[in-house]
């Protein structure tokens, strides 16, 4: 497996104060990473800083290219995707038209179509609601938008921001079968959750965000029986 | 006033608001995808009528220089960004848009003015040389405070304008034109005597509102315009670049205030700085649509216009008084009704 994504050294500030410190993680090729932490943690601030929408110090390489100074649009090009936490949905404008946003990025334009069948086959709920506005969705319908308005854009690293986070728990559960499949079509994920358990069941390998620093990582399954963890995340005593 | 007048007036007020319209619509597309609230619109559509009757006069426009000016002066605005971004790479690109493509379309229009062409190359060659001004405009003087307060933007706005007046005054000098009309047809409806440039103004108003409606709703750019508009950061991350979004509703907002100052000047005496009332009155209209609403937008600007008619009739020293006194309770109203979205709040 090839390295897909790194960052090395990063830090992240917000004015003065460093929310993010000195972090360094990868993802390999159709991996699924998971950044799992508290509240406040600098999870987000890690993510916008990886899509461009904060400025970092430190090395960002994304398939062997270094991405540290380029814009969020050049990123996207690359075919790096953030699916952020509020969604930022088109919320006037139809899902099928925030679907075709999706694929703005894509130079070739063939297989558009096909990539829309493709996410309406994932997600047949949208394919009902196809001309209704965005704003109109329900939360799992809209993060149902999010992740298929993403897909559309044939991401190689998919970077997911909460997707769980204020759904209900059999919709959780849809949410995160979709993103397991999303590995076997050989794309790599970057997910940062609150929801520790769900995200390490899915995940590969993991790291623990606190107060802007990796403090543990290792592969998912191990992470997912460690005692400081399941006091600490996993809702264990 | 009979009922004959009063039909008059609101034939002449419906297509008085039809331009105000097209400046309206301008004016929204511009603040919906930049949060620049232009004001120098209605200068461009005044620049455009002048233009059209320098060409009508067989002398070539000073809007020629002032495009070449604006494209030297962008060009190196664009060169020194990009030297301070390390992003050489992108000089022939920008060397391309701002300078060869702004100074081929004078050159063009040049060109083709020593030929004498007949009206219709003419309109076309106004359209031309105007559009090019708002787009660089943008470069040189929004895009360096793009993330700036919508008051900054406002402030800056009517700066520009003022300032726009003053090139308009050295390249157009302070003499009105008027030119000669699109058509010298007309017709009778229920009793009244409608002007074929009436009628022309109406129809193009609805025929470019038309024909934007088709561009936002059916096309991929469009709707990456109204992407921009609804949630910038959503858009950037679908690979939406604003500043590109920038340009087309720049390019586009000049076509509209290009056409309204063509449709305008054989009805209305255009001088350098008449542009400003064009302007502020769209503006009216839009803030009746509340900035966000095309249609909203053309239906407060055709009501601007037919309260201006009767207005002007009923007293003319007053009319521009009543019409932006017609401002208050429209701001009173709308800060009233206005509803804030979460994702406003949010914001």
């Amino acid at each position: 497996m090839s390295e897909m994504f790194s960052m090395t050294d990063v830090t992240v500030c917000y004015d003065n104060v460093e929310a993010v410190r000195n972090v360094s993680l990868s993802v390999e090729e159709g991996q699924i990473v998971t950044v799992i932490g508290p509240n406040g943690a600098g999870k987000t601030t890690l993510l916008m800083a990886a899509i461009g929408l904060l400025a970092s110090r430190g090395r960002l390489v994304f398939q062997g290219n270094d991405i540290g100074r380029m814009s969020v649009e050049d990123r996207v090009e690359r075919r790096l995707c953030l699916v952020p936490e509020k969604r930022e949905l088109f919320s006037d404008m139809s899902v099928a038209d925030n679907l075709l946003l999706g694929s703005y990025s894509l130079r070739d334009r063939s297989g558009i179509q096909k990539t829309l069948d493709e996410v309406y086959d994932r997600f047949p709920r949208l394919k009902e609601r196809q001309r209704q506005a965005a704003g109109t969705l329900s939360g799992g319908e809209r993060q149902m938008l999010a992740l298929g308005r993403a897909l559309m854009a044939k991401p190689k690293l998919l970077m997911l921001d909460e997707p769980s986070l204020g759904l209900a728990p059999l919709i959780v559960r849809e949410i995160f079968r979709t993103i397991a499949s999303l590995r076997d079509l050989g794309v790599s994920i970057l997910l940062v959750e609150q929801n520790a358990r769900a995200a390490l069941e899915t995940a590969d390998y993991g790291y623990v965000l606190e107060t802007g620093e990796i403090v543990q990582s290792g592969p998912a399954k191990d992470l997912i029986h460690d005692k400081r963890l399941i006091t600490a995340y996993l809702g264990g005593h | 006033m009979t009922s004959d007048i009063a039909a008059i007036l609101a034939i002449d007020g419906i297509a008085t608001g039809a331009v105000y319209a097209l400046v309206a619509i301008g004016t929204v597309l511009i603040f919906t995808v930049t949060r620049v609230i232009f004001i120098p619109f209605g200068d461009i559509a005044a620049f455009t009528a002048l233009t059209l009757a320098a060409l009508d006069a067989k002398r070539f426009p000073g809007t020629g220089a002032l495009v070449v000016i604006l494209a030297c002066i962008a060009t190196l605005i664009e060169i020194i960004s990009l030297l301070r971004n390390g992003e050489l790479r992108l000089l022939p690109r920008a060397l391309f848009f701002y300078l060869a493509l702004p100074l081929a379309v004078v050159g063009l229009a040049w060109l083709t003015m020593r030929a004498e062409p007949p009206l219709a190359i003419r309109l076309v060659l106004a359209l031309m040389l105007i559009t090019p001004i708002a787009p660089l405009l943008d470069r040189i003087v929004f895009r360096p405070i793009a993330d700036g307060t919508v008051l900054l933007l406002l402030t800056v706005s009517v700066a520009l304008h003022f300032a726009l007046v003053g090139l308009g005054l050295l390249f157009f000098g302070p003499e009105g034109v008027r030119t000669e009309p699109l058509t010298s047809l007309s017709t009778e409806f229920a009793g009244v005597l409608i002007s074929g440039q009436t009628m022309l103004i109406v129809i193009a108003a609805l025929v470019f509102s038309g024909l934007l409606y088709l561009f936002f709703d059916f096309t991929l750019v469009g709707k990456s315009l109204r992407a921009t508009a609804v949630n910038r950061t959503g858009s950037r991350l679908m690979g939406i670049r604003p500043a590109r979004a920038g340009t087309i509703a720049y390019l586009l907002g000049s076509l509209m205030a290009g056409v309204s100052g063509i449709l305008i000047a054989p009805v209305n005496t255009v001088f350098y700085d008449s542009g400003f009332l064009i302007g502020l009155k769209a503006f009216v209209g839009a803030i009746v649509g509340g900035m966000t609403s095309y249609p909203g937008a053309a239906i407060g600007a055709v009501g601007v216009g037919i309260l201006e008619s009767f207005a002007s009739f009923e007293s003319s020293a007053l009319k521009d008084v009543i019409v932006f006194s017609l401002l208050i309770p429209i701001l009173i109203w709308r800060s009233l009704a206005s509803l804030h979205s979460e994702e406003e709040i949010e914001e």
